[in-house]
């Protein structure tokens, strides 16, 4: 059964919205104070991924690094071997989009801790098109050994991730996204690298969520209820490592899975879970996020529409999905 | 470390380094010998001269720093730090085979000593910035150094610019930079590949001090360091002039070798060159 406390304000008319970067960029203040270690450095974006915080509190520990994201990691790298917590932070197309090579070689490979912030990640960056709608960051940064990837759900959430982050001595990428996005989950609610939590449950499916997609399914879960259907919903922060015992519970006991996230679903959580049920539980799966193509300009909700991933358009997918697939249970 | 080794005891241990190299490069059947064997004389100044540094304690806190850009040009930091006492030398025939902590390109987490990984070019610029902005900024530690070596061709890489400007804002005094300045890289002569030159403006242009050494000649070497440490509002780069495979005829001035590794004749042939090379600088040392 879900212990997980939902905001009790999620389901009413003026639910509090907020960026999932503005989560970030309390949390990077708050491990700035506890953790003298940790540093700042930003390629010429530092208010869009809310690094400003930290830089008007520790004006001392921010480097300007210009628009030079080759430089901003490997320099971080040699700040992390100087002993110190380097957060680095660009929109995610540019890091890691453009320096992969860097963050493999001098990060993953020579195991700094030093973390990589991707800003304006998914196609809900909307107008600015899809240049600027990174949607192969789950996939490249997970595909990488010694790498951890971190999506939040909501800015409660990205604050707490961020924090954890700050202590983790790992190499570390967190996704962070543009737009308001619902606060699902509530200062309380618990928040580990590595976990999964079950925020409801279910019979029927199971419905997995990283990023913005988990307040979707949420709501896809509530409509579907109204149509006899009890989807579990288990939000997924941490796409690798991935929880695999709870997400195997949860599949076990539905015996259908359904994925969605604001990225290619090719090396994405999609692929993950793929991984995941073809080797200890194969399971009728579907996978909602973006089909092999890139995005384009659009208001935000638009594009969210467009590509099915609003609760709406997920739960007619899911209603489908449960109505032509018989659930798998136990035989294996 | 520091001044213990006369000049020509310093040549003397460039040249054991060179035959440590050869002696490595054919046990492992491949590898890069061009550039090692110029870096020789650079990297004997740094491990046995400039730098204060613990070979028995390689995480000491005050001890200077040496990144390594040009990560295959390994085989002469594995040489100089086995001979300044890292580990032994019977370790650096290991270079490259199975369960080797000296791997074919250098990393840190299997070698005690070395402060970065590296290979793919261009990244060791960078790292060594941000450790010296650390000292600098960060630290308050104004006594310690950060050593890098590059290679020539190296400098193709736009990362590398975006270091220099980085390094030029800050200021990073405390970051000494090397270029390994042979004129030669996998497809031929540098300025054939991809033109570097004005190569002294160009890091001039982006707030360096720029100095201009024989990379072969110990004491200009050591004199050059002296003087970037003195100057405590840039940082600077030393344009080292080297010969490609330096010590061994057969290989000097030929990019071929860039990336070759000597068969059994052939180190054979290298050896013997080296050694009589020996006799040569002890006796033109003499007196210094």
């Amino acid at each position: 059964m879900s212990s997980y406390q939902l905001n009790p304000e999620l389901w009413s008319d003026d639910v509090p919205q907020e960026p999932i970067r503005a989560g970030f960029g309390r949390g990077l203040k708050a491990a700035g104070e506890t953790n003298d270690k940790v540093v700042a450095l930003c390629a010429d974006l530092t208010d869009s991924t809310q690094m400003s915080l930290f830089k008007e509190a520790f004006p001392n520990r921010f480097i300007e690094m210009g628009i030079a994201e080759q430089n901003l990691v490997t320099v971080a790298s040699g700040l992390a071997r100087a002993g110190k917590v380097p957060f680095v932070s660009s929109y995610a197309s540019f890091s890691p989009g453009r320096n992969w090579e860097q963050i493999r070689t001098t990060i993953a490979l020579n195991n700094q801790p030093v973390k990589v912030v991707g800003s304006h990640a998914g196609i809900s960056v909307g107008p600015d098109g899809a240049t600027h709608q990174m949607l192969e960051d789950i996939a490249i940064m997970r595909v990488m050994p010694n790498m951890i990837v971190i999506a939040p759900g909501d800015s409660i959430e990205a604050e707490k991730a961020t924090r954890a982050m700050a202590e983790n001595n790992l190499p570390t990428y967190i996704r962070l996204a543009r737009e308001k996005t619902p606060i699902f989950s509530t200062p309380d609610s618990p928040f580990e690298i590595g976990k999964a939590y079950v925020l409801r449950d279910g019979t029927d499916v199971t419905l997995m969520g990283t990023g913005t997609m988990t307040y979707q399914l949420l709501a896809a879960a509530t409509s579907l209820a109204e149509q006899g259907i009890e989807a579990e919903v288990v939000h997924v922060p941490t796409v690798k490592p991935l929880d695999e015992e709870t997400l195997l519970a949860s599949i076990k006991k539905t015996g259908r899975a359904v994925s969605a996230e604001e990225a290619q679903i090719v090396g994405g959580l999609g692929g993950a879970v793929a991984e995941l049920l073809g080797e200890k539980l194969p399971t009728p799966l579907k996978r909602l996020g973006m089909q092999d193509r890139f995005g384009e300009s659009g208001k935000p909700d638009e594009l969210i529409d467009y590509f099915g991933l609003t609760g709406a358009k997920i739960a007619e997918t899911v209603a489908k999905f449960v109505h032509d697939t018989p659930q798998y249970h136990q035989q294996y | 470390m520091g001044g213990q080794l006369t000049i020509s005891q310093l040549q003397q241990k460039a040249n054991d380094i060179r035959e440590d190299i050869i002696s490595m490069l054919e046990a492992a059947g491949s590898g890069h010998s061009a550039g090692p064997l110029d870096l020789a004389d650079i990297l004997t100044a740094l491990y046995f001269n400039i730098m204060n540094i613990d070979p028995k304690n390689p995480e000491w806190e005050d001890r200077d720093l040496f990144f390594l850009s040009n990560g295959h040009t390994i085989p002469v930091q594995y040489a100089a730090m086995a001979e300044a006492g890292y580990f032994d030398k019977e370790e650096l025939l290991t270079l490259r085979k199975f369960g080797s902590r000296l791997q074919g390109h250098p990393e840190r987490e299997r070698l005690p000593g070395l402060e970065n990984t590296s290979g793919p070019l261009g990244e060791g610029l960078s790292q060594a910035a941000g450790y010296a902005y650390s000292l600098q900024y960060l630290d308050n530690q104004l006594h310690r150094f950060v050593y890098v070596v590059m290679g020539d061709g190296e400098l193709d890489e736009g990362n590398i610019w975006e270091a220099a400007m980085f390094a030029g804002k800050y200021k990073l005094s405390q970051l000494i930079a090397f270029v390994d300045r042979n004129n030669i890289q996998i497809d031929g002569s540098t300025e054939d590949v991809m033109p570097l030159e004005d190569l002294r403006g160009k890091w001039e242009s982006f707030g360096w001090h720029v100095l201009e050494i024989d990379g072969h000649n110990i004491e200009s070497i050591i004199d050059a360091v002296s003087t970037g440490r003195a100057i405590t509002n840039r940082p600077t780069v030393i344009i080292a002039h080297t010969i490609p495979g330096k010590g061994v005829p057969f290989m000097e001035y030929d990019y071929h070798w860039h990336g070759v590794a000597p068969n059994s004749d052939q180190a054979k042939e290298a050896l013997a060159k080296l050694r009589t090379l020996d006799g040569k600088i002890a006796h033109e040392g003499q007196g210094i």
